[in-house]
């Protein structure tokens, strides 16, 4: 029992940080129907952002005094950075194709990721990067049961960021707008909506929370590398998939399926075929529901 | 007479390699109806996109209240007080008809003259005020015509592109539509370029009327001179 | 016209701008908090000459600086074309396949064959996904999934069964049309991207269960050991026999993986003009009016699917028998995606222009071994460029419509 416990807070844990990400894949899905393949790199970017700047932050001497202001303010930092880069990507790499087919974005994607991935390699090296490791000390105790510091910031900062998400894209007029471009960007760009300002707030806003995503991760498991963006990328991508592509409740719920099914076939089944729980759970509630778990339809709340 | 609030000079416009508007002119004067007729594929939707700047244009000029605007992008354009109701409607389907209808004056921001106008919608289209919440998708075609309509009021145009109202509708229903096109004219003084197959209609409902054949305008005329030329009855009224 | 060019000026600049702000943090902060200006600069720099001798020279194209060298190189260049035009098809065919008989005896090198024959497996991979993509265009993204069940049918029935090269290839196509069908048949339904998604999946999941399922597949350490491919050679020693000899000769190999591709092309380029290859188009443009016009799509997309994996099958067999090695390392998503890009770059659909994006692709990684590192750069950077400049791909198929997902 306590080790079902344990592996429920392990897996609400990887759940939200799949749910970040996923939020990306789905949100730009959502109003420009492209997979984009570069969400990874945005997330491996964040780490690695993530990991500098507290680097230069200890270098200041300002770790000892006050280490979660330091977290806070890398991570604010961090998605700014990631936001920046999504946009600059959108606007070299995708901007342009808008008009072409979806599959000569797809490339496009696909070239970006690995451009991004080994521009990241050639800045950093090919080694992993350690993350600094007190956050993740002190924490909870209940018997056999423990909680450490670490996951209850990830737990916070997740439900945080998505509600913020869900206020932005369903109470405010950005968020109307947004919804109204996934739906119709012609008839957007006649009710006076900027569809290309919208679009690349849309990127910046998905690359910022897989930016937050990135930071955690790097705390959680100690370090990053330039190519972890790809696999967590697939399995965010399934996510995204699995609750209906475009649909934010749906990213949200795919990540903690994804992330559940990876933690308790890790435990209970093997740990060897975690990642292929995941894409079969994927396989199979697609076959029995093509358009995803919360997908009603294909062009359903998109955004 | 006085100073046209539209004008068109020799407008040229083509998808890929076919050529869909070929030169086209035309005028609209402050505060008049006019109608565009023609059959399917003639280039009336295309005309009205490429006013908008969805469609770019390849050669001529548009002056829209003295401004040329054929470079200017599609979104400044309702906030100089030009819109358009397409083709189809394109009510956007998973938002609610208040959303739709905020979305309408989007650009902007003064949050009590929004709530009045919506008010004023209202008091035109009583039947959305039962459907506020409800999403735009679901309701009914005519409904969805006056939803489009009510959005496009919600910018205050000053020149207002109708791309056929009556497509799909009820015989019944088409007539309160044009009922509504005509008040709008003459209470809020919102100038009208109509789009139409239903070349009788529309013909009635206007002051002046453009035919267009094969991307050229080829007729242009008052409209009850049009309604009266026997090859423009021969082709588009069925007689 | 100037005007516009001063707008591509601005938005160069502020581009550069942004670069050096994304630039900045990536390389000018050390692992130990201490910063540096001099590398971001340097690099920041180099990149700002690149774009400006570019735009300088787009610019002066633009206002007809050039043109009294553009004009003669255009003029020579629409001749030669207007000349190769007039020849017949068939001459063409007669130079290739020349040039391609007699390639080992004008480069003997061994990198040049080894580059041939690498050559010559892509060609083969891209047209078997050009059936899937190009033809009934359904996005696979896991395609190299087949390649690897391909290369481990023949890998593990040598290895365990001590199966030779010619008897092992049936079962490779067999095994993976099998393979194509079980990761066919519950796609059929999902349609764009979903479809890409489950097909990355199932590559993903064929990928780690070669790498997990040590008992048989000896896990991420591969198949060792396995025979090259033999052949029949007549010898008139003891009167008239047949010899069974090993083909160790790399220029030997390339005949084989010749052979392959040539098989390869002639079935496409079949497939293509067949029934079936129009049923797949008709799929491909529009699925619904495919199906009200009496086209079974069920089974023609499944067929595609199995067609698809067959090529890439024996691709695969011929690629482990060449290696005599096989491990899961070799058929990671990247190749999928390496496949793709020849097809895409290529031109879907088009046979010469797959041809021409497999040997685009692998002479250009050839090419830049040299800066190993920066490779998967230039790679990655290639790809985007392409789509922007040419999406269509070098040689577009004249017959390619846009597909009904595509418009909004």
């Amino acid at each position: 029992m306590e080790v079902f416990i344990q592996q429920c807070i392990n897996a609400l844990t990887l759940g939200g940080l799949y749910a970040l990400i996923a939020l990306g894949y789905t949100m730009v899905y959502g109003v420009i129907q492209l997979i984009n393949f570069a969400h990874g790199e945005f997330f491996a970017a964040g780490g690695y952002i993530g990991v500098l700047l507290l680097g230069v932050m200890t270098a200041m001497g300002l770790m000892e005094s006050a280490p979660w202001m330091c977290l806070g303010v890398s991570l604010l930092l961090t998605m700014l950075y990631c936001a920046f880069l999504a946009m600059g990507v959108e606007r070299i790499a995708y901007k342009p194709l808008r008009k072409q087919t979806r599959l000569a974005a797809l490339i496009s994607a696909l070239g970006m990721s690995i451009f991004l991935s080994n521009g990241m390699m050639l800045a950093r090296g090919p080694l992993d990067q350690p993350y600094p490791l007190e956050y993740s000390s002190g924490g909870f105790e209940f018997g056999l049961i423990t909680i450490n510091n670490l996951q209850i910031v990830i737990w916070v900062l997740t439900a945080v960021l998505l509600v913020a998400l869900n206020l932005l894209v369903f109470r405010s007029r950005i968020g109307m707008a947004m919804r109204a471009v996934a739906q119709d960007k012609v008839m957007s760009a006649l009710v006076a909506i900027n569809t290309n300002r919208i679009i690349a707030l849309t990127f910046a806003i998905g690359a910022g929370l897989a930016a937050a995503a990135g930071i955690m991760v790097g705390l959680y498991y100690g370090s990053v590398r330039y190519d972890m963006g790809f696999v967590p990328g697939i399995k965010a991508f399934a996510a995204a998939v699995l609750g209906g592509i475009g649909n934010i409740t749906g990213a949200m719920i795919g990540g903690l399926i994804i992330g559940a099914v990876e933690v308790f076939g890790a435990a209970y089944i093997s740990g060897e075929y975690k990642d292929v729980f995941a894409f079969i759970i994927l396989i199979a509630v697609l076959y029995f529901k093509p358009t995803g778990i919360m997908g009603e339809n294909i062009d359903d709340t998109r955004v | 007479m006085a100073e046209p609030i539209l004008e068109l000079v020799e407008v040229s416009a083509s998808y890929g390699k076919i050529k869909a508007l070929k030169e086209i002119s035309l005028k609209v004067y402050p505060g008049e109806i006019v109608a565009m007729i023609g059959a399917n594929g003639a280039g009336k939707s295309t005309t009205l996109m490429a006013i908008c700047g969805i469609v770019p244009v390849q050669a001529g000029t548009i002056v829209y209240a003295g401004t040329p605007i054929t470079t200017i992008s599609a979104e400044r354009l309702p906030v100089m007080g030009l819109c358009q109701v397409p083709e189809g409607r394109r009510i956007f389907p998973r938002l609610s008809v208040k959303e739709n209808l905020i979305l309408g004056g989007f650009y902007r921001t003064d949050k009590s003259a929004i709530d009045a106008d919506i008010e004023r919608v209202f008091s035109y289209f009583p039947v959305l005020k039962e459907r506020l919440n409800q999403q735009g998708g679901t309701l009914s075609g005519g409904e969805q015509q006056i939803l489009a309509i009510g959005r496009a009021l919600m910018s205050r145009p000053k020149l207002l592109l109708l791309d056929e109202p009556s497509l799909g509708l009820a015989p019944m229903i088409v007539q309160k539509i044009f009922d509504i096109i005509s008040e709008i004219n003459t209470q809020e003084g919102v100038t009208i370029l109509l789009v139409e197959q239903n070349a009788n209609l529309a013909l009635q409902a206007s002051s002046r009327g453009y035919v267009l054949e094969t991307g050229a305008v080829t007729m242009a005329d008052t409209a009850d001179a049009l309604l009266a030329n026997p090859k423009i009855r021969a082709a588009y009224l069925g007689e | 016209m100037i005007r516009e060019l001063r707008k591509i000026w601005k938005s160069c600049f502020i581009g550069l701008l942004w670069f050096l702000a994304l630039l900045w943090p990536m390389t000018g902060i050390n692992s130990d908090g201490t910063l540096t200006f001099a590398r971001p600069l340097e690099i920041w720099l180099i990149v700002v000459v690149a774009a400006v001798v570019i735009m300088l020279i787009y610019s002066a194209n633009k206002s007809g600086m050039l043109a009294p060298f553009t004009r003669p190189v255009q003029t020579a260049a629409g001749g030669l074309a207007g000349q190769a035009a007039r020849l017949p098809i068939w001459v063409w065919l007669l130079v290739a396949l020349g040039l391609a008989m007699f390639y080992p005896v004008i480069f003997t090198s061994r990198p040049a064959h080894d580059v041939a024959i690498n050559v010559l497996i892509y060609i083969s991979l891209g047209l078997g996904l050009n059936i899937v993509i190009g033809l009934a265009g359904m996005l696979d993204l896991g395609y190299i999934a087949f390649y690897g069940v391909g290369a481990y049918t023949y890998a593990l029935l040598n290895v365990y069964l001590g199966f030779s090269f010619w008897t092992a290839l049936p079962f490779a196509a067999l095994f993976a049309a099998i393979a194509g069908c079980i990761i066919g048949y519950p796609t059929l339904r999902m349609r764009g991207d979903y479809l890409a998604i489950v097909t990355l999946a199932f590559g993903e999941i064929v990928r780690l269960i070669l790498n997990n399922w040590m008992e048989l597949t000896n896990g991420p350490n591969g198949v060792l050991g396995i025979d090259r491919p033999t052949m029949l050679v007549p010898t008139f020693d003891d009167g008239f026999g047949f010899e069974v000899i090993s083909l160790r000769k790399l220029y030997m190999l390339y005949y084989v993986a010749l052979a392959l591709a040539v098989f390869t092309m002639l079935c496409v380029y079949r497939l293509n003009y067949s029934r079936i290859g129009r049923a797949w188009e008709a799929i491909r443009e529009d699925e619904t009016a495919a199906e009200l016009m009496g086209v079974n799509t069920f089974l023609l997309k499944l067929l595609a699917y199995a067609m698809g994996a067959v090529f890439a099958g024996l691709a695969g067999a011929f690629f482990a028998g060449r290696m005599k090695f096989v491990s899961p390392e070799s058929f990671t998503f990247l190749e999928s995606a390496m496949v793709l890009c020849m097809v895409v770059l290529g031109g879907m659909a088009s046979i010469p222009g797959i041809i021409l994006g497999a040997a685009a692709l692998v002479l250009m990684q050839e090419w830049f071994r040299e800066f190993e590192t920066y490779r998967m750069l230039v790679f990655g950077g290639c790809m985007v460029l392409m789509m922007l400049f040419r999406p269509a791909g070098l040689i577009p198929a004249r017959r390619m419509g846009r597909r009904s997902e595509d418009d909004e």
